[in-house]
């Protein structure tokens, strides 16, 4: 059993580390209502909050509002997530349940894409896209989560289809299921909180993937929050605290859904690569 | 003829059991592959064909305009003998890969072992270390780390109390890396959840026996926890290598491989070679460089991993 003095000791260490950690994250919060020169100290909340700094950020283009690059962030985000744990769940389905010819085979693959450096597919799938006349449109960034959401995923819900008991795929035969019925009526179901875990990665990293985004999207008015983001930094008498302001309302979405479903969350990680 | 009536009454029975069988396995078969189909057609569509791609174009000069023209070797010749960017961005993503791997390692083992305990608030704790990873590599995040460590940044401030100078960490080609590389170290959290989800795995009677020989804490660590927690380890560090080589974003927005190329990360240059100045050729000879370096780190890991990472009994890790 643990000693009272070492419980003591390791929440010391926690909670100085969890300060520590946090302590950019909440010197934002207070830096995004600063005004320029108070944006040098440490200190969190401001003498004066500028609250101006967000209504000012939020207009910062003269064309358009983050409104709109809002609101094409999350039209991008809802084919991403939408064909992502569709077709996920298709295919973990067939490598997680069916036997058929060549599935170990498929399966290395898979898994060793995972280990593919992206850079060596980026150029011919840049020049597939253009000669599609696919550029600098949403097309690229979503499409490719139709294939399967990507093998991380696939792997996340293999994992977890294997660890449902395989009596009821059988009694569910006996019943006259066939593979079909059985993926519809017992596999679905019970791998909906997998399922919300891939839907919520999906969400967050299509959100930061930040390097499709700036090779596809080249104009303005489809610009997603990143894109817009970068182009505030890039000005040249760059406003801090408005920027400050707007770079900390562009992780909302992913903070509120990380708090809402924190449980899926980090099990849904630590399931990965551990249990078989 | 007259045989098969012979034996007919067996015959027809086995066939046709063996025909229902044969009958099920194609339908299994089809719907395998219709189940798998989404990944299959992806793969060959969107990583097989342009791997292939990617190596017939890494010797030609393509720059998206007119059709590519064969060069043979001359870019791989060029990137090895005459460009000095390659040996700059390549020297400097090695730099990044040798320090943060191991820095991110030793504190999400060192946190994720404080974790294990079960200890009050345990979930609030987890909360806040994950966080940062969480919005990690966002452009947002780039916008908040330039600020901070700018010469005006607050960081500069907090030193100034202790006595100590501040520089300009971003512009500073003395330290614009290492800046980068603390970004990177403070993005932890899935390394850690990792360790965490393994360190619950080792059976606590590992430890009571240990306990009962008279092993003290650090004994304990050395040979229960370190050993156990070796194929976690070893996993952590294969992604850790993988992901750092493409290390991007940060490296893009906040110091744009600057000053002086000080943080001119592979990935970056690459990313140049073919979307800045559309050498498409080029930019392809570099990424199967990477894919090759890559795939040699990997396997030496493996070969490295059969010294130190420790399975339980029967060869393999439990599967």
């Amino acid at each position: 059993m643990p000693t009272l003095r070492s419980k003591m000791s390791n929440h010391l260490f926690l909670s100085v580390f969890s300060l520590l950690m946090l302590y950019p994250v909440i010197w934002w919060i207070g830096a995004s209502l600063k005004k320029a020169e108070e944006l040098r100290l440490p200190t969190i909340w401001p003498s004066v909050p500028m609250w101006e700094n967000y209504s000012k950020g939020w207009h910062f283009s003269s064309e358009y509002s983050f409104a709109h690059f809002f609101g094409n962030t999350l039209l991008m985000e809802l084919g991403n997530v939408g064909g992502g744990v569709l077709t996920a769940a298709l295919v973990a389905y067939g490598f997680g349940r069916l036997q058929f010819k060549l599935r170990g085979f498929w399966f290395s693959i898979l898994l060793l894409t995972m280990m593919l450096p992206g850079q060596v597919t980026v150029v011919p799938q840049y020049i597939l896209f253009n000669k599609l006349g696919w550029v600098d449109s949403y097309i690229p960034l979503v499409l490719p989560h139709f294939f399967g959401g990507g093998a991380f995923f696939i792997f996340l819900l293999v994992q977890f289809i294997r660890g449902i008991p395989r009596d009821l795929d059988e009694a569910a035969k006996i019943d006259g299921s066939s593979v079909y019925g059985i993926f519809f009526r017992i596999i679905l179901p019970l791998i909906k909180p997998a399922l919300v875990t891939v839907a919520i990665f999906t969400f967050i990293w299509s959100w930061d993937d930040f390097f499709a985004q700036v090779l596809y999207i080249s104009s303005i008015d489809k610009f997603t929050v990143g894109l817009a983001l970068r182009m505030f930094i890039d000005q040249f008498d760059i406003q801090w605290g408005q920027l400050l302001a707007m770079s900390f309302l562009s992780i909302m979405p992913s903070v509120i859904i990380f708090l809402v479903a924190q449980k899926y969350f980090v099990e849904g990680i630590a399931t990965t690569g551990l249990k078989g | 003829m007259t045989a098969e009536t012979v034996a007919q009454t067996p015959r027809t029975e086995a066939a046709r059991v063996s025909k229902r069988k044969r009958k099920n396995r194609e339908e299994t078969n089809v719907a395998g592959y219709l189940f798998i189909a989404p990944w299959l057609i992806g793969f060959l569509l969107l990583t097989l064909w342009p791997i292939a791609q990617s190596f017939y174009l890494s010797f030609t000069e393509y720059s998206l305009l007119e059709a590519p023209v064969w060069t043979g070797t001359d870019n791989y010749a060029n990137i090895f003998g005459h460009d000095d960017t390659f040996t700059k961005s390549l020297s400097v993503t090695f730099a990044f890969v040798l320090i943060s791997v191991p820095l991110k390692l030793f504190f999400s083992l060192l946190v994720a072992i404080a974790l294990s305990k079960n200890i009050r608030g345990m979930n609030v704790y987890r909360t806040a270390i994950y966080f940062p990873s969480l919005i990690g590599g966002s452009i947002a995040v780039a916008a908040l780390w330039r600020n901070m460590f700018g010469l005006d940044g607050y960081i500069n401030q907090v030193l100034s109390w202790f006595g100590i100078q501040g520089v300009g960490w971003i512009t500073n080609p003395d330290t614009s890396l290492g800046t980068l590389i603390l970004l990177n170290a403070w993005q932890f959290g899935s390394t850690m959840v990792i360790f965490l989800a393994g360190l619950k795995q080792i059976p606590q009677e590992l430890y009571e026996s240990a306990s009962v020989d008279g092993a003290g804490k650090f004994r304990k660590f050395v040979s229960i926890t370190l050993p156990m927690l070796s194929p976690v380890m070893f996993f952590n560090l294969v992604l850790g290598v993988i992901g750092s080589f493409q290390t991007f974003t940060s490296a893009f927005v906040i110091t744009k491989g600057g000053p002086i190329n000080s943080t001119y990360m592979y990935a970056l240059f690459l990313y140049e070679k073919a979307f800045k100045h559309y050498q498409m050729g080029y930019a392809s000879a570099l990424a199967w460089i990477l894919l090759a370096i890559v795939a040699v780190l990997t396997a030496l890991n493996f070969l490295a991993s059969r010294y130190w990472v420790f399975y339980e009994s029967d060869g393999g890790r439990a599967k």
